[in-house]
Parts: structure tokens; sequence; C-alpha cells
């Protein structure tokens, strides 16, 4: 049964004021490796329907993985009945209508077709470089592809194909360890020689740590730890859901010059340098947002609820698919951070006292307003002394404003990576003044 | 499984599961969310030779059970390509039975509008408080209908029961924002029926919730510096969980989590002859104690519930085992293999990792200490990839003098290297203060995958410990 025919049921059977069907058809694949062989292998192949009615101001959610005709027309019962049992909300101001669609294209049918012994193919030359320098090598590589559809009661009908490829890999000595990602929606995005390259290299010149000296330092970070200011600049506020929550680092701060001149992020839905898809889970048009503007807070992104709770805005088209659990609020999925005109051999040349960082770990949020974060760095941190590294430390963790670093952005790499978490950033590497470290692991 | 071996799979497994849930969320006086979610389907695992494959697919047919297994081989014919070790399983399982979870009300017989109604009278208990921005509660049921059977004559059919929820109020002041959560900051969740919400009496603990949030946004900061550190039962869940449970996995060890959730200082060297802990620290991995998210008949592999000690007397002696990995040491798997779905593959997952009871009464504990620094309920939790330099936040902190709790503390920290603190733990509350929590997020393994996990707990004292270290 295609989405067509599954949102022609649903809505022909739903008694509800309002309703609004998301499809996702999902083939997933990954293949997982760790010393030196693959020991992982799987597959799946699944579809879930989300139906979401609506009674006055009131939403009930019934999502549901069976495509029997009978089950459908359960799925827009169970959720018009959730929605009857509760009071009226008055901050709902109903589903959104149909607008114009941008056409863009995120899907490579080699991606769709990739074979498991594609993926070991491509595993084997990690293990084999890493074996060949005298290292052992874990990671992953995943392909997927996803058809996406929403329709509802109010004539929106989007639908969409979609690939994701994603390969990473830490390759490790006895003392060391060095870390490769690439992703994209193109079966290309991933070179796997060039990862097994960089993670070999990495390793290679992190042998043998001191003890690192917790202290401020200049660091040079590679772009897997840009994306993290990104996902926790992300996570703690570009929503406007957290701004009306008054838990954003955008509170009180709109307009005015928070960070560097040199930063300018924003979201694109439509770049293909990301993975683009052209609506969001209300079928609605993805916009082009500037969250900062060379350093000024310019504004979060938007879906239709939160739109609804300001008069006068409207959904940018950041709605995240309506989670049975909890309502998670507009996101920003395909971010990017504006590239300079460096690159990390002269982050490094310019340095005379710094570390190089490759990326960071386990990070988590200690005060959102200020985007506080504590976490450890990972897989590679260096010590840069008179332009030049000079050799690595153990890792160390950090609590640190990443507001505060952005701040101090002395400059940008000229190249970006994309790189997949969940959502997508699109960063270059970056040079920052001042990061606090607070102590070493053992 | 037939259809496994005729193609050369020398073991194979089959989970079919039925899984439903129901959520409810309020926040601010409004329904924030409602739902019902529902997810059938099935997996089959393959061991060809030395190698796995999995497929799964949610159209349950004989036909798609033959195709999807069929994959499932040829999945496992591809992993040879880059080969390994021999793989072993230990002794065959057999297991045949059922299992259900004792519960008293079965939570899916329950209205919505008392879900709604026991949520909303918390809610606004809440913001009776002038002083709270945000209020927010939460209320989540499980259902996981489970058959298991492999190539070796096990069959086994499970059905287990979650309910979980929590109530937050936030406070904001300024550039200052101030969580309080109860029971816990991550929605405590734990094996039963509708009873354990009603357990947990969330309007009794509204109001105390809105003030505190609204009373730290004046309270002072938490002083910087080293000192005793008594942590309260749900953060000492966490440290458990993070600092035991997880460096307690055997795939850890062995390095195929290396890439993405980290490896294990716990290596296999230290089985038997590292002092974990200082000698009152007791540490256990049981499935079967009542309420643990960790709780169930048999595990993913068809082992059957137990008991093993991790930590005894301060010294590491256990793991969490697959049958693989136990195997590679010699030994059997004491049940620790999970999947938090039909569509994933049984990763080890912890179970209920629980710090045994100790002796002191909850409150000597505190009366014992001269200067120290009380903390309760997470808020920040951060650990490295070896599972040795943690830091956690929490919401809540009193300094302790002479004896007594003193001034309240706001954006409380501490940090430490995991053998160290453990080692500086000189007192475990009794029985009386011990508690079953449960996370229900615990993520690990690619594809993500998230599991509940259980961690029975008392307040714990430790010595020389940094606090203050976000200020």
């Amino acid at each position: 049964m295609n989405f067509k025919e599954i949102a022609d049921i649903i809505l022909t059977a739903s008694q509800a004021d309002q309703t609004e069907i998301v499809y996702r058809l999902r083939d997933e694949s990954l293949t997982r490796f760790a010393n030196n062989h693959i020991h992982q292998n799987v597959t799946e192949t699944n579809h879930e329907i989300l139906v979401r009615c609506v009674s006055g101001s009131r939403c009930g959610t019934a999502i549901s993985n069976a495509t029997h005709p009978d089950n459908l027309r359960n799925l827009a019962r169970v959720a018009l009945d959730l929605a009857s049992q509760q009071p009226e909300n008055p901050d709902f101001k109903g589903l959104p209508g149909p607008a114009p669609l941008t056409g863009v294209t995120s899907f490579d049918p080699g991606v769709a077709s990739c074979s498991p012994a594609e993926r070991a193919k491509g595993v084997a030359v990690i293990c084999r470089k890493a074996s060949e320098a005298g290292y052992t090598a874990a990671g992953s590589m995943t392909t997927g592809a996803m058809r996406l559809g929403v329709a509802n009661s109010k004539g929106v009908f989007a639908e969409c194909e979609t690939t994701l490829v994603d390969a990473s890999t830490v390759v490790m000595s006895a003392t060391s360890s060095g870390w490769a990602q690439a992703s994209g929606w193109k079966l290309g995005s991933v070179v796997w020689e060039e990862l097994a390259e960089e993670a070999v290299r990495k390793t290679r010149i992190g042998e043998n740590p001191n003890d690192g000296q917790p202290g401020e330092y200049t660091v040079i970070l590679d772009p897997y730890a840009t994306a993290d200011l990104m996902g926790m600049m992300a996570g703690d506020g570009m929503s406007a859901q957290a701004c009306q929550e008054e838990r954003s680092w955008l509170n009180g701060r709109l307009g005015k010059q928070v960070l560097s001149p040199m930063i300018t992020i924003v979201d694109d839905g439509l770049d293909p340098a990301g993975i683009p898809l052209p609506f969001d889970f209300e079928g609605q048009p993805k916009q082009h947002v500037t969250i900062v503007e060379s350093g000024v807070c310019r504004g979060p992104v938007h879906d239709s609820y939160t739109a609804g709770r300001e008069p006068g805005t409207v959904s940018t088209g950041h709605a995240m698919e309506q989670a049975a659990s909890e309502r998670i609020g507009p996101l920003p999925m395909n971010l990017f951070l504006k590239p300079g005109t460096s690159n990390v051999d002269e982050m490094i040349a310019s340095t005379q006292n710094g570390l190089y960082i490759t990326r960071f770990w386990y990070t988590r949020s200690v005060h959102p307003r200020d985007v506080v974060v504590t976490g450890m760095t990972r897989d590679g941190t260096y010590v840069v002394r008179n332009g030049e590294i000079s050799g690595a430390v153990k890792s160390l963790r950090f609590t640190q404003s990443y507001m505060d670093a952005l701040a101090g952005t002395l400059s940008l790499g000229k190249n970006c990576k994309t790189l997949w978490a969940g959502g997508t950033c699109n960063v270059p590497a970056i040079k920052l003044e001042r990061f606090k470290f607070t102590s070493s692991t053992r | 499984m037939a259809t496994a071996q005729s193609r050369g799979a020398r073991y194979a497994d089959i989970r079919i599961i039925e899984s439903r849930s129901q959520t409810a969320g309020v926040k601010d006086g409004k329904v924030d969310s409602l739902g019902d979610f529902e997810s059938v389907g099935f997996g089959v695992r393959v061991l060809v030779g030395n190698a796995w494959g999995f497929a799964s697919s949610a159209d349950i047919t004989r036909e798609e059970i033959d195709r999807v297994t069929a994959l499932a081989v040829d999945i496992a014919r591809a992993s040879a390509l880059v080969p390994g070790q021999p793989v072993e399983l230990g002794p065959p399982i057999q297991s045949t039975g059922t299992y259900v979870t004792p519960i008293r009300i079965d939570p899916f017989s329950v209205s919505i509008e008392e879900k709604l109604g026991l949520l909303l009278e918390a809610d606004a208990a809440i913001r009776r408080n002038p002083g709270v921005k945000v209020s927010e509660g939460r209320v989540t049921c499980l259902r996981h209908h489970k058959t298991f059977a492999n190539s070796e004559g096990a069959l086994l059919q499970q059905t287990i029961y979650e309910c979980g929820g929590a109530i937050s109020a936030t406070a904001v002041s300024g550039n200052d924002i101030q969580v309080r959560a109860y029971p816990d900051a991550f929605r405590c969740q734990g094996t039963g029926g509708w009873e354990y919400i009603l357990d947990a009496r969330f309007n009794d603990h509204a109001e105390r919730v809105a003030s505190e949030a609204v009373a730290l946004l004046s309270a002072d900061v938490c002083p910087s510096t080293v000192t005793t550190l008594i942590l309260d039962s749900s953060q000492l869940a966490l440290q458990i969980h993070e600092s035991c449970g997880h460096p307690t996995e055997l795939d850890r060890v062995y390095g195929t989590e290396a890439a993405f959730a980290g490896r294990s200082f716990l290596t296999t060297d230290k089985l038997k002859t590292l002092r974990y802990g200082s000698p009152i620290v007791n540490l256990t991995a049981d499935s079967v104690r009542p309420t643990g998210l960790g709780t169930f008949g048999w595990d993913d592999e068809g082992v059957a519930a137990s008991s093993t000690p991790l930590v005894k007397n301060g010294e590491f002696v256990g793991y969490l085992m697959s049958r693989e990995t136990a195997s590679q040491l010699g030994l059997e798997s004491n049940g620790c293999m999970r999947a938090d779905g039909w569509n994933r593959i049984p990763l080890i997952r912890m179970t209920n990792v629980s710090l045994e009871p100790g002796t002191w009464a909850a409150e000597d504990i505190i009366a014992d200490t001269e200067d120290g620094v009380y903390m309760e309920t997470n808020r920040s939790w951060s650990i490295d990839d070896m599972r040795l330099n943690f830091q956690f936040g929490t919401q809540l902190g009193y300094e302790i003098k002479k004896g007594k709790r003193t001034r309240l503390l706001r954006n409380c920290t501490y940090a430490g290297i995991t053998p160290e603190f453990w080692n500086s733990c000189d007192a475990i509350g009794n029985e009386k203060s011990w508690k079953v929590w449960g996370t229900p997020n615990c993520g690990k393994g690619e594809p993500m995958q998230v599991m509940g996990t259980g961690h029975g707990a008392a307040p714990a004292r430790f010595r020389n410990v940094r606090v203050g270290v976000y200020r």
C-alpha cells in the first residue's frame, strides 16, 4: 500500500475536526566492526504511521507500524479518543494548511541499494590499513533510505525520498586513538581510504600521551568538535519552544552582538551540502533561517505550535515528528556554520601555546542559558607549541560556555565537513582563543 | 530455524515482539502530549561459521520470515568477508516457559482521564507558586509481549510491563534557571503496573518541588573545594550506572563498543585483582528484584534471570556478559543480553546494577559529618570513554556543618576518577533508605538502542571529593 492509499483510508475514516498523517518507510542497514573484523551486521525494514487527530484545540496521537486498513482506521479512532479526553489547549491554533514546496533531491539509488558485501569492502579497507600500521580499527557504516509522507485534512500532501550514508572509525594503538567520520546522502560522501588515513595518522601522532594539565588554552577544533558546539547550541536554544520557556541562550540576547563577528549560523533545510528535505513533519516548506548573523543573535526556528503562540509569526518548517511521549518542539536539522578562510595547518602554525582537538565526547548541558557544557576530549588531544604539534596529552575534561568560546573565535576553516548526528551539521575547523579544561583522565 | 540451518547457519534465534506504550504529558496546565504507540515485528539472528547476521521486518508472515532469515544468512556471509576470531556460545540454551511481570493494576485499563487528572492536579499545585516559569508532569506505560526461540530448542514467552513518570518545576530569574523534579530527573520508571505511579504520590511532592526550584534561584552557589560529599540515593543510582554498570559490560572490555559507547578501564587482568572500592562497597547485577527495570524471566538469548556479584567487599569480581563474551573468559553468561525492540540485535546491557545496603541510618550519615556537601537529584552527567573521569551536577545541594544541613546550594557539581571515588566511600545507608531506581534512557549501540536499567541505592558518603567545578 502506498502513502496516498494509506492517507485516503485514514482521512476517510477520521471523525476528527482535523487529521494529520505522517508516514515513514525506512530501509536501514548497518555494518559494525571492531578489532579489525565485522562483528555486527544488521538490516531493518519498517514503516511507521502516525495519526494526529484534532478535536477543538485538543490533540491526540496514535502511532503504529501495521498497515492493514482496519488498523489504519483504528489509529484514527484511538487518536481522536485521546484528543477527546483532555481539556482544550488555547495555545494550539490548528494544523497548518498547504504551502508551495521547493523541489530538492537527497536520494541516491546507490545508497538505497548498497549491499552488505559493498559495506564489507569499505570496512576491509580500514581494517587493512589499521592492521598494516600495527593498530586495530573499530567503527560502523550505515546506509539507509527513507520515504517520508505528510498529509492532512486541510489539503497538505507532501512526499519525498531521502538517503543517508554515514561511516566512522576509531583506530587504536596501545596508547592512543584517532577518529574519522564522513556523512552525506550520496554514496560518494564516504571515501574509505581517506577515512582510514586520517584516523591512522591521528593515532600515530597521539602515541604515548602525557598527562594533560588543567587550565585555559587556545584551541583548534577539528570539524568533529565544531559540530558538537553547533549541536549543543541547537539543543540549548535554537528552538522557539526553548525561547518561550525562557531556557534558551537566545533569551534576552536577540539583536545583540554575543558571538564573534566571524560567526554566522543558519539552518537551511534545502541546502544539498547537508541532507536536505523539502518539508518538515507538518508538511511545511523548509525555510532558510539565520540564527546568528556575524555574531548577532537573530532568532530561533519555529513549528506551527510555537508560531501560534507568537502573533505575526509563521512556521519556518522545522516541526519534528509528534513523538507520542513528549512535544519535542521545532529543531534545526540542517545546520551550517559559515566557513572562513583558514585551515588547520595555518591555525596550528599561528599558535604559540594551545591544544589541537579531534572531537568532544559525552557533552552535557550544565547551564543552558549560557550554553555551559561539560564533556571530554576524545581520540586525539595534541599539544601545539611554537606553531607545531609537539606531542599528545590524555583526554581532558572541560566545563566551558560554548557562547563565550565562540565569542573568542580567532579563525575558521575554509573547508566544511558534513556530519550526521541525528541531524546534519556542515561545519569547518575553528580556532578559539580561550577554552577551559578542569581535569585530565588517567 | 529450519530455513536458517538449511542455508548453513550453525545457530539461529528469532524474537517476535509486540510492544505498546501510552504516554501522557502536561505542561503549564495544558496537555502537552498524549499518545498511543504500538509496534509489531520480528528479528532473526544467525551465526554462520564465525560471522553474525541479523535482519528484521514488521511483516509477520511465513513468506517474510523465510525471506528475512535468508537475508540474515546472506548478511552473515558478508560479515565473513572481514573475519574475526572463532565464536563460541558455551552450553546450549534450551529454556522453555513463560514469565509475566507481577502487576496489581493493568496500566492500560486506567482511563486517560485518570492519568491526566493525576498529572494536572500536581501541575496545578506546582503552578500555585508564582515563581515557577514552567510546570511539567509525565507518565508512561509500556507492555512488551516477547516470544523467543532458538535453534537449540529454547521457546520462551514473556510479557513485561513498565510504568514511570515524574513532575518538575522550572524557575527562571535573570539569566539563571533552576529545575526541581520528583521522584527523579529522568522519569523514574520500573517494571510493574499502574500502582508504581500511584505509589509515587506526585501530588504530595508538588508544592515542595515548586518551592525548592524558586528557592534555588537565591541560594548560594556551591563552593569550589575538596570536601566530604553525601549523595542521595537517586543521584547515587546514576553514579552506579555510569561508573560501575557501563565499565563492567564485557563487550566494552573486548572493544566492540570502542567506536561509539567507548571501552572500559576494567580490563580482564583486573578481574579479582583490582580494589574497585572500599571494603563496604558491594555491587550486584540482578534481573530478579521486584520493580527493577532490568527484571525479567530470561534475557534476549534465553538465559534465565539471575544475580551476580560485580564488586564484593570492594574487590572487582564480575562482569555483565553475553554467551559469546562469557565463553571468551571461560565462563557462562549471566543473562545480560537485551534488545530494545524486534528490529534491534541484543547487546550486553545492564540489568539491575545496585549498591547493596550498608549499615548506616541515613540521618546518621549527615549527623556524623563535620563538614561537607549533600547533593540530590541529577542535573547533568558526563564520563569519559573508559569510564574513569566523571563529572555530575545535581539539582539541589546543602552545606553540611557539624552534623546538620545548613545553607541551600545551587549549581552543585562534583568530579572524580571512578576507583578513587569508590575507594573513598566510608558510609552507606541501610535497608530503610535503600530504593530501586529506574533509568529509562540508557543509550548504547549502533543503531542506537535505548534501554531501561534498574539501580538500587541508599544515600552514601564519600571523602575528599572535588565539588563546585562549575560556578
